[in-house]
């Protein structure tokens, strides 16, 4: 039990100073997947079903390697933002950060997987 | 972690049923939340059946007929029975609205009230605001001026004054705030839609000259941040106020400082 005024709960620690840049990145990442996303289906479907060989051909080519190496930047990018924005609304105390250390380390993993298999194909 | 049931001595249980009045032969059913901090029971739900013959239309009208002629323990805020004063705020049917400007008859079936959500009880249909009371105060809800106060009046054009419409009619009945999964979630740092939307009244009054400190102290995580747009506060404002469109506005302020 603590005696706090009903103001000094309110007030907290103050504000972070801190909010705008992780809200307009989500902004400007979400923007560059409304093109990124169409181009890669666009790239990554027009070569289903083709046979291993021309999968590899076609993602040396400098466009669909590009696209699909922004994508999935981009998309982990992202991810990240949001999954955060995720467990600060429903995980608290030291779960909370346990669980956002975690997640980053997953997506900056990820894309880092993502984009060593792609310029594996493309080099 | 968020709670997604409620704790064991919160749970519902079935209540009272009063008798029907009688020679009535328009009824309404209505089950109220009532909950006694003084019995050690649980919350439960009481039912009573209100002749609408002899009963106003709106639902304050129903809850004052029970509290005068059926069960004087009922316990609830009223004060102005016209939508001004914001202190009948209840779940009614679902939605959290005023008691006073609701009608019965946008009920269909069963009337069902609650107190406002997740917020804590004191009794029956009161729900304690004092956290949200003081979340409003931190907002400074006041005009700042740091120029000499002048000698008649601080004056503001016709264009500037209607910047605030929409804004200054939010009466504070934290209907927005407590139907809002941010701030049932996060209410203690998250300062909500109503808060928000006060804080915008005064970052956009052409008057006030505190317009930075107002945005530095809002640039939070938790604070500003935690709105996702959900809308439920616009949704269910009964001032028809839309509190998510001044957050946004906010939102979009705070980017104009940076980029």
């Amino acid at each position: 039990m603590a005696f706090l005024t009903d103001r000094k709960r309110a007030s907290g620690m103050g504000s972070a100073k801190t909010g705008t840049e992780h809200h307009w990145q989500m902004m400007v990442s979400s923007v560059a997947l409304l093109i990124l996303i169409p181009l890669f289906m666009f790239t990554f479907g027009s070569i289903l079903g083709s046979s291993y060989d021309e999968v590899l051909a076609y993602y040396q080519r400098p466009f669909p390697a590009v696209v699909a190496i922004l994508t999935m930047l981009v998309g982990f990018f992202h991810f990240r933002g949001g999954v955060q924005t995720l467990i600060e609304d429903y995980v608290h105390g030291l779960a909370r950060k346990l669980a956002i250390i975690g997640m980053i380390c997953l997506s900056y993993g990820a894309a880092a997987f993502a984009v060593f298999a792609i310029v594996t194909i493309a080099l | 972690m968020v709670q997604l049931t409620l704790p064991k001595n919160s749970r519902m249980t079935t209540g009272k049923t009063w008798p029907k009045p009688e020679g009535a032969t328009n009824l309404r059913k209505v089950q109220i939340y009532r909950w006694n901090p003084d019995d050690g029971k649980n919350p439960q739900l009481d039912t009573y059946f209100v002749d609408m013959d002899t009963c106003g239309p709106m639902v304050l009208d129903a809850l004052i007929k029970i509290k005068n002629e059926i069960d004087p323990t009922l316990t609830f805020r009223r004060s102005c029975r016209e939508g001004i004063c914001g202190s009948c705020a209840m779940n009614i049917d679902g939605i959290n609205t005023l008691a006073c400007i609701y009608g019965m008859d946008e009920i269909k079936g069963d009337v069902k009230i609650y107190p406002l959500p997740h917020m804590p009880v004191i009794k029956d249909l009161i729900p304690d605001l004092t956290h949200f009371y003081a979340q409003h105060a931190s907002i400074m809800p006041w005009l700042e001026t740091k120029t000499n106060r002048p000698a008649k009046e601080w004056k503001q054009s016709i264009e500037d004054r209607k910047k605030l419409d929409g804004l200054y009619e939010c009466v504070m009945c934290a209907s927005c705030s407590t139907s809002c999964p941010s701030y049932w979630w996060n209410g203690d740092r998250y300062l909500g839609p109503a808060a928000l939307l006060h804080a915008y009244r005064w970052i956009i009054d052409s008057r006030d000259e505190a317009t930075g400190e107002r945005l530095d102290q809002l640039e939070d995580p938790f604070k500003l941040y935690r709105c996702h747009t959900i809308m439920n506060c616009a949704k269910t404002c009964p001032k028809g106020l839309n509190p998510a469109k001044a957050i946004a506005h906010i939102k979009k302020m705070m980017v104009e400082r940076v980029v």
